[in-house]
């Protein structure tokens, strides 16, 4: 254990925690743009820059460990006036589209400018350096104009999905995130989770599909869990005049955290799609008796009721079995359904059928 | 040991017969990097020739830089029983004609002598001086670079014969527990340029806990300017390998690197030789010498990025990684190379430790001042007269190596940027500064690796701060904010007022973001990287205002900023201003005062050069009136 004292308070904390930790865990606010808490920290944005006595320059508390004795001021003229300046840095060589950027209202940057009450500063370069909306990846809009380079994005890409797309290329004030060599995301063996776009405090990586459809405070965010497989991730659906318009993370979900699939990211717009079945759909003759021609309107498909569907899938099966036996048909169950629906599953076709030929999408 | 000791037998034996009472005349040539720049292989190429002419048996030996670049290429004979003597500036030309009169006529030819390497007798006899006795050379003292420029630094029996690897031995002898004692009481400071102690350095890696630990050897030498660390591993490559060898056993290493620069390719391969030389003697493998210490030295060739002289960016290139620092602690003395405990220091800490051993902790406070004991080269380089590679005690003021050692400059002496690039640009008041860790820092500057570039009153210093902020520019890796867009904010300032376009609030701006730089920045490239601007504003303030209020660049740099007048009081009417003219914008009959078209005239500074009566000035662009007012009241 070792004792410090942060902006006057004296506190004993374990040895070997950093001096975020420790003033997050006594309330104390630091702010952060680098860093995220299911990230290692980098400290390379110097916005949670602190003051250590004794200390000839400042220190980020993000990876400063805190030592006995320690004093520390997160609040002081220096700090905050070098963490006003790191963010007008920042902005000098941002574009300050705020009023139409799709983040706006969630970006951190924008958060911080307000807090610091940042002045935006007459010079720096803040004409477009690189093209808008660059990588063809059909989910990921990227536009590195925005970009703090921050890193989030690359380590997200390393350290979560663990595919090491982004990466880091030129130096100094030319530095910029690449993807890959040079390339675009999906050569560079991106798989589209868009974990990138979640840990992206600003709009540099933003999200395709609903670019353009709504901003942060103009949606509900309701918790669901995804249902394209068993693995019961928890994120919330963006919801809009009564439509789904996109998925958010859910730092809070239990199972997944701020991680999802491309799938469960971007495949929601079945949602409101035309060509989504609302209702069990069967042939013609099956519905109606009616002979079946080689061709033709027996064959149409024709919308019906849940009760009359099952009765025919049921009078098949049964005929089936009847006819040639029970190991003549075979049963498949999804990854979609839960784990119950397919013990029931299971049931039907050991017991109700009397085979064992079933099988789950999952093992093929 | 027996065998190690024959070598060393042989080796003197060697040294003795073939160097020092040589039956047939020895010529030394030096050719590191230096000087063959300046021509000493076509020199040796006319050695050669001439010997075979003259039908004379001669040894060529080929040392490294003995220091005066300004004097390169040197040359220097040693007739059997006479006193080494140095020729300096030898062209092919006059190497054959001194090797003439030396061989054939045994005539020294001390009118092309520029100094020897005898005693006082021989100098009264002949009138030449001692090499050691030329203005340049007197105020230094010579310990790590005390066989640079006498042995061949290709052959390991030269080194053994200067008492090499006795450092060692007796490190090997007394334990580890006396290097550290020798180093502590030495107060050896890391030469690299933060000037932490070095025997803590040391004893952290020692009691770091780890199996398997790491020396490393940084020698990713970046300045621009700056060349201490190549002369030293081109002219001495075995001390700077002794030094590894004393660390590695010393903190229980069993490998070293050295992260050399790419660009250094003869040093890569002197080192390599050495290192092969190591080998054989027995220095290097498994159970060195019979003590069960186990060694092996790597060369790392880096890439060029200056940021990888940061200990932590250089252990992140070691390891394949993008070269970036990263936040400390941990130090590297915990984890540093493949996350184990790791020791770096710099080319000329390793090189100097040898010395240290071999005569103790305390024969090493004789130089230098309390606090900063030692000496520490400098290439001095610029507008000095004297340019080249220097040692000196530290505390030794910056007046004395500017002035004495370096000669002072042609025109009046105006700044001297310290400590590379990242150094701090002083004036004329501040050189009576002594060359102390503590001293450079509190003037705003940094010791850095030992840059100093002298400049003189031909030099901007708007211009010089853009030059080196430039440098930090490209060689920032980007990974923090501050410094990535910092140095961005620095340069777009002084772009726009060495364009004219300057305002006085830039200069506030530069302040501002220098302030934060240092402050926040992650590494010490960002922390420092403002300096060139904060001391250049704090010392040539007036000089940022006449180019900010004036638009007027006094040294006659910033096109634009000024005009060319020729001055018809100094002007003799020459021609060689009209001559060198590119544009023809200077015009006059000969023995005539000539004139100056400003409307021609690209400001190439080309007239300025050759003017021998400095009649051509720079003037601001409004006196042009003036000028004319002036020119139509002299007609």
């Amino acid at each position: 254990m070792v004792n410090i004292t942060i902006d006057g308070q004296c506190i004993e904390t374990e040895a070997g925690k950093t001096i975020l930790q420790v003033a997050k865990e006594n309330g104390i606010q630091i702010p952060t743009l680098c860093y995220h808490k299911d990230l290692s920290p980098t400290g390379n944005c110097r916005m949670c820059v602190v003051e250590v006595k004794g200390g000839r320059f400042l220190q980020a508390a993000c990876v400063t460990q805190v030592w006995e004795g320690m004093e520390i001021s997160t609040v002081s003229e220096r700090v905050m006036k070098d963490r006003k300046l790191t963010l007008e840095f920042m902005l000098a060589n941002h574009p300050l589209d705020c009023l139409t950027c799709d983040v706006g209202g969630e970006c951190e940057l924008q958060d911080l400018a307000y807090d610091y009450r940042v002045e935006v500063p007459s010079w720096g370069a803040k004409g477009t350096r690189y093209p808008v909306d660059s990588d063809p990846n059909p989910f990921v809009r990227v536009d590195f104009n925005k970009c703090i380079l921050c890193r989030r994005c690359v380590q997200a890409c390393a350290e979560i999905q663990v595919r090491d797309v982004w990466g880091v290329a030129k130096r100094g004030f030319e530095e910029q995130i690449v993807a890959g060599a040079g390339t675009t995301m999906l050569e560079a063996r991106c798989e589209s989770c868009g974990q990138c776009v979640a840990y992206c405090p600003t709009g540099a990586l933003s999200n395709k599909m609903n670019y353009g459809t709504a901003r942060a405070h103009q949606v509900k965010k309701v918790t669901t869990t995804c249902s394209y497989c068993g693995v019961g991730c928890q994120f919330d659906l963006l919801v809009k005049n009564d439509k789904v318009i996109g998925v958010s993370s859910n730092p809070d979900a239990p199972v997944n955290g701020m991680a999802l699939c491309v799938k469960g990211r971007y495949g929601y717009d079945y949602i409101h799609h035309h060509d989504r079945l609302l209702k069990p759909r069967v042939r013609r003759y099956l519905l109606e008796g009616v002979k079946k021609e080689r061709t033709g309107s027996p064959w149409d498909w024709v919308e019906t009721e849940w009760d009359t569907a099952l009765d025919i899938v049921a009078k098949k099966f049964k005929e089936t079995r009847d006819a040639t036996g029970a190991d003549t048909l075979g049963f498949l169950t999804s990854a979609k359904c839960l784990n119950e629906e397919n013990y029931l599953m299971n049931k039907l076709a050991r017991q109700v059928i009397g085979t064992n030929n079933i099988d789950h999408c999952a093992r093929l | 040991m027996n065998r190690f000791n024959s070598y060393r037998e042989e080796a003197l034996q060697k040294w003795d017969s073939q160097m020092v009472h040589s039956e047939i005349p020895v010529i030394y040539l030096g050719t590191a990097s230096c000087g063959i720049a300046a021509g000493a292989l076509d020199v040796l190429g006319t050695i050669q020739q001439t010997l075979t002419e003259l039908g004379q048996p001669a040894r060529i030996v080929q040392v490294g830089c003995i220091g005066p670049c300004y004097l390169e290429p040197i040359m220097d004979i040693a007739m059997p029983g006479g006193p080494r003597v140095s020729y300096t500036n030898v062209t092919p030309q006059k190497a054959k004609r001194i090797l003439q009169a030396n061989l054939t006529e045994g005539d020294l030819a001390p009118k092309m002598a520029k100094g020897h390497f005898g005693d006082e007798a021989f100098s009264s006899k002949t009138g030449i001086p001692k090499f050691f006795d030329l203005p340049m050379l007197k105020p230094q003292v010579r310990v790590i670079l005390k066989n640079c420029g006498f042995i061949d630094p290709e052959d390991g029996d030269h080194y053994l014969a200067q008492d090499g690897y006795a450092g060692f031995l007796k490190v090997l002898e007394a334990g580890p527990q006396y290097a550290l004692e020798a180093l502590k009481e030495s107060g050896l400071r890391g030469r690299g340029g933060a000037g932490f102690p070095a025997f803590k350095k040391w004893e952290l890696a020692r009691s770091a806990a780890g199996e398997q630990k790491y020396v490393v050897c940084n020698a990713d030498e970046g300045d621009p300017g700056a060349f201490m660390n190549r002369a030293l591993i081109e002219s001495d490559p075995h001390a700077v390998l002794e030094g590894l060898l004393i660390a590695g056993y010393t903190v229980g290493a069993s490998q070293g690197i050295i992260y050399v620069r790419a660009e250094y390719p003869l040093a890569v391969k002197r080192l390599r030789k050495a290192i092969g030389q190591m080998r054989s003697y027995g220095l290097l493998g498994d159970d060195i010498l019979g003590s069960g210490f186990s060694f092996d030295i790597n060369i790392k060739e880096g890439a060029g990025a200056f940021v990888c002289g940061e200990e932590t960016a250089l252990i992140a290139s070691l390891e394949g990684k993008r070269g970036m620092p990263r936040p400390r602690p941990p130090f590297p003395s915990d984890s540093g190379y493949n996350g184990c405990p790791t020791l770096i220091n710099n080319t000329e800490t390793f090189g100097t430790v040898p010395a240290i051993m071999r005569n103790g902790g305390e024969w090493y406070q004789q130089f230098g001042v309390p606090g900063n004991y030692g000496t520490k080269t400098f290439s001095l380089v610029g507008k000095v007269k004297h340019t080249g590679l220097i040692e000196v005690p530290l505390g030794t003021s910056l007046r004395q190596v500017v002035e004495e050692v370096g000669g002072g400059t042609e025109l009046p002496f105006k700044a001297v940027q310290t400590g590379g690039p990242l150094g701090g640009c002083l004036g004329a008041s501040q050189l009576d500064t002594p060359i102390t860790y503590e001293a450079m820092r509190d003037q705003g500057s940094i010791m850095g690796s030992g840059g100093l570039i002298v400049m003189d009153e031909s030099t901007c210093i708007v211009d010089m701060a853009r030059y080196f902020i430039g440098f930090a520019l490209r060689e920032s890796c980007g990974n923090c904010t501050p410094c990535r867009i910092g140095t961005r904010v620095l340069i777009d300032r002084l772009e726009k007022i060495i364009r004219g376009e300057g305002e006085p609030h830039d200069l506030e701006v530069m302040r501002k973001a220098a302030d934060t730089m240092v402050k926040t920045s992650l590494c010490g490239l960002g922390q420092a990287a403002s300096n060139p601007v904060t001391s250049s504003l704090n010392f040539f303030a007036a000089e940022y205002e006449s180019h900010v209020h004036d638009h007027y660049c006094q040294a006659g740099v910033c096109k634009g900023l000024f005009q060319y007048v020729i001055l018809a009081e100094r002007c003799n009417g020459c021609g060689l201003c009209v001559k060198v003219c590119p544009a023809n914008a200077i015009a006059g009959k000969l023995r005539e005062t000539h004139t100056l078209d400003a409307n021609l005239c690209t400001q190439c500074h080309a007239c300025v050069e050759v003017c021998t009566k400095q009649a051509i000035l720079s003037l601001p662009l409004s006196a042009e009136q003036d000028h004319l007012l002036l020119s139509e009241a002299l007609q």
